[in-house]
């Protein structure tokens, strides 16, 4: 079973879109691998014959009625918001290119 | 009766005010007077709502004197833990990264304690997203464990089983993962109940894993347990795992329990949660209320949870697969915290990462980073694949018990509160806190601590009961039998016995 290197965890990082410190990379790699580690013996019993459970309680779809709903205030939404502008979110340029 | 308010159980408190011995304004007041003089030191608060506790208290108080019917628990006051949003209070669920955020709607369980008219004294203290057994991980400093300062209140729900246990409050909200409602119960001397998986909305609950997640009481009492239980449970269309079902009857059963009665009842002790690694005073108060349990009539079998031995492994992935999940709405744009990265191009993916990095304190770091792992192309199948089969084991595992017995018990935590920093560099170790709290979260069975005496350290132990899906009254009825029974051989409640804690003079 492969292990988290110091590398891996900067790539994983990157993808769950979290900046951390070169020490935070260093103390990560360790701790992540003594979990890792003790994940692998659930693969000793989780044989192709058993099958999964995603859910605690058997529920099949839940379906409403197709009645709108009212929707919260725009003001009390955007009221938390870093920053707004005419209504809605501002946000900063969602593209990397120039 | 004593005429300290904050000493009642939330059930006498309620008889208090129904007969309108006291108002909803004194009883109230009298908790917000017990927070300044005790919270400096116990920080089982987030943010104290003093004026809108009192305004809902007042109302209360006219509708009663108008001579309106009102809910039973109508006028007594309870705290919220921080990870429940409540509209108009500051909901942080203890992280920077929500700090100062004030909610733009209320809980599912937090519209019917309004609408029952319980006065929210605040918010209170928790490991960051819930994420921690101790509230070393919140954001905001750590809750003390009111039976001695320098130990541990539990986790996630340190500050709800604080405050209760410190009479701050006599109802709490908490919520349940992997032990965050039982485990704090059990080391501060309350009691604390995860109900069925869906058996209380979960709408308006800020995620961590949204299969395991559940919300319950924290209170000193069963009955109180049950009445707060039967407040906030039922359907909830905008919950969809939410239960379709009335309530089961929890506080028909823990008055039964109270009488004392357990004939003809199995008590199911699981092998694998005892013995190596439970501290000799935890073994030995749960052996006598065992024999307790007997006295009064039940019948106590021993049944076997193999597959328990993988719940902790299976748990790790299955938790933090779901964190990384759930917690990916944290990116700047539209709620909380947002940073601009230090350097470089400002576009929101940037934004995002160094919000993250700023706002996320470690724990969550690393259950994030490791659920994103988890979920990574590659290791899907091997990793939340496997966990999710383990889950199938111990469902199973639980099946074959209850077929056995009609509730399963085991001590609550392997061990009493703990000092700080004791575990904070041992994730493992911090996470065995949860050994036998866990299987039910997996299984989405319900759980209840219930306080069953001291240690050789003179700290709290708490006895778990468990009980299948949908019949959560089987415990209250357990738990109360057990409680009544210990509390007369105690001469009195176990948090009697707790040391008097110092009090700020009070400025008014």
């Amino acid at each position: 079973m492969s292990t988290i290197s110091r590398d891996e965890v900067a790539r994983v990082a990157a993808l769950a879109r979290i900046d951390l410190r070169p020490d935070e990379v260093d103390r990560l790699a360790g701790e992540l691998d003594v979990i890792v580690e003790s994940i692998a013996r659930v693969s000793e019993v989780a044989t192709p014959d058993v099958p999964a459970t995603s859910h605690p309680l058997p529920l099949t779809n839940v379906f409403r009625d197709d009645v709108p709903e009212p929707a919260l205030p725009v003001q009390d939404v955007l009221a938390g918001a870093p920053q707004q502008e005419d209504g809605r979110f501002a946000v900063p340029q969602i593209l990397g290119e120039e | 009766m004593t005429n300290d308010l904050t000493r009642l159980s939330a059930s006498d408190l309620a008889s208090a005010l129904a007969a309108e011995e006291v108002s909803s304004v004194e009883a109230t007041q009298a908790h917000l007077d017990r927070i300044t003089a005790v919270d400096g030191d116990v920080h089982a608060f987030l943010h104290v709502a003093s004026e809108e506790a009192l305004e809902t208290a007042a109302r209360v108080d006219a509708r009663r004197a108008a001579g309106e019917e009102v809910h039973p628990l109508a006028g007594v006051p309870i705290a919220v833990k921080d990870v429940v949003v409540t509209k108009g209070l500051p909901t942080t669920a203890g992280s920077k990264i929500l700090e100062n955020w004030v909610p733009p709607y209320d809980a599912t369980l937090v519209e019917r304690i309004k609408a029952a008219g319980l006065p929210i004294l605040g918010k209170t203290n928790m490991d960051e997203f819930a994420m921690g057994s101790s509230t070393e991980h919140s954001a905001f400093g750590n809750t003390k464990n009111p039976w001695d300062l320098e130990r541990i209140p539990g986790g996630s729900g340190g500050g709800s089983a604080a405050a209760v246990a410190a009479f701050e409050a006599p109802l709490a909200i908490g919520t349940d993962t992997g032990g965050s409602i039982r485990q704090p119960g059990a080391v501060t001397g309350t009691v604390g109940v995860k109900p069925t998986y869906g058996g209380v909305s979960r709408y308006g609950l800020i995620a961590m894993a949204s299969s395991l997640d559940q919300a319950g009481p924290v209170t000193r009492t069963v009955l109180d347990a049950a009445l707060l239980h039967e407040l906030i449970g039922g359907h909830d269309p905008h919950d969809s795992t939410s239960i379709d079902e009335p309530v089961p009857g929890v506080v028909e059963a823990a008055r039964q329990g109270a009488s004392g009665d357990l004939a003809g009842l199995r008590v199911g002790v699981v092998k694998e949660l005892s013995g190596e690694g439970y501290q000799a005073g935890v073994s030995a108060r749960f052996d006598e209320s065992l024999e307790q349990l007997r006295a009064l009539g039940a019948e106590v079998v021993e049944v076997s949870c193999p597959s328990f031995a993988y719940a902790l492994d299976a748990y790790y992935l299955i938790m933090p697969a779901e964190a990384s999940s759930n917690l990916a709405k944290f990116d700047g744009m539209r709620f909380g915290l947002r940073v601009e990265p230090a350097e470089g191009p400002v576009t929101a993916e940037r934004v995002m990462s160094a919000t993250r990095g700023a706002g996320f304190g470690d724990e969550v770091k690393r259950r994030v980073i490791l659920g994103t792992y988890a979920l990574s192309a590659g290791y899907y199948d091997a990793y939340y694949g496997s966990a999710q089969k383990v889950r199938t084991l111990i469902q199973r595992d639980f099946a074959a018990a209850f077929a056995k017995a009609d509730v399963l018990v085991s001590p609550t935590a392997p061990t009493t509160a703990f000092k700080f920093g004791e575990k904070l560099d041992d994730p493992l170790a911090m996470y065995l806190n949860d050994i036998a709290t866990i299987p039910a979260n997996l299984a989405g069975v319900p759980g209840m601590s219930v306080p069953n005496g001291l240690s050789d350290d003179g700290l709290p132990v708490g006895f778990q009961i468990l009980a299948p899906a949908k019949a959560d009254d089987r415990m209250y009825r357990v738990g109360a039998a057990l409680e009544a029974a210990l509390e007369s051989r105690w001469g009195g409640p176990l948090l009697s016995q707790a040391p008097d804690l110092k009090t700020t003079e009070l400025a008014r």
